[in-house]
């Protein structure tokens, strides 16, 4: 199982914090994660905007390239803004 | 001594004086340690006028935050002669002038110590998962990132060793 989490904007825009999901045959990658959770509806073509939405896979901030195995952690948040 | 580091994420205030006192006893002779604060400004009023009903609310990514800030830190040791580093992060809501960061560094001289401060600082502004919004009355907004915070941070990349 892929666990996802949604922090902050992205958490609100789509009004999900967490969920777990198979990983769809057809999805190898971030990128094509992203493409098909942006399937659900026009909320979540924002996942598709790459300055808007970072992505971290296990923690650690990952280029939509990265590969996904099934059992990863993928997180997705705005741009930080700490400090 | 080996540098230590210490990193906290909390929704409790700190003690500066108390923090310093640590950093102390955890350096081995140092000639030089820099703290550095940061308080929550009146955003919607460009940190001058203070309105008391406006608040602070910091979201951050448990497990994630930590490990990013022990890279940050790892990272300032690596270019810096450091004895000890300690990084406190508040979550939570905050209300202004409230503490937000505490970041101190000590070295056997000042150089080390103020640019190291500096650079855990920029790297935490813009690689740490924390999300600020902002509450006024019944508007909330969430904080958007800053141009200037990326260029902070790139500029240690650009300079090499320091």
């Amino acid at each position: 199982m892929l666990t996802i989490q949604y922090f902050a904007s992205v958490r609100e825009t789509l009004g999900k914090t967490s969920e777990q999901i198979n990983l769809p045959d057809d999805v190898y990658t971030v990128a094509e994660l992203t493409e098909h959770l942006a399937t659900r509806g026009d909320a979540w073509q924002l996942l598709l905007n790459s300055s808007l939405v970072l992505i971290a896979v296990n923690q650690s901030v990952a280029d939509r390239s990265a590969r996904l195995l099934g059992s990863e952690e993928v997180a997705f948040f705005p741009p930080m803004t700490g400090g | 001594m080996q540098p230590q580091t210490c990193i906290s994420v909390q929704t409790e205030d700190f003690d500066l004086a108390a923090e310093y006192d640590s950093a102390r006893q955890h350096s081995e002779n140092p000639g030089a340690i820099v703290c550095f604060s940061g308080l929550v400004r009146d955003i919607a009023h460009g940190g001058g006028q203070i309105s008391e009903q406006q608040t602070l609310t910091l979201e951050h990514y448990p497990g994630m935050t930590e490990q990013a800030l022990v890279r940050i830190a790892e990272q300032a040791l690596e270019r810096w002669p450091l004895q000890f580093i300690r990084v406190i992060h508040r979550v939570g809501t905050l209300a202004p002038a409230d503490q937000i960061v505490l970041v101190i560094t000590t070295s056997a001289h000042r150089s080390a110590a103020f640019e190291a401060a500096e650079f855990i600082m920029d790297y935490l502004k813009t690689s740490a998962p924390f999300w600020k919004k902002q509450i006024a009355g019944n508007h909330s907004e969430w904080v958007a990132s800053r141009e200037s915070d990326y260029r902070a941070a790139e500029r240690w990349s650009k300079s090499g060793q320091a």
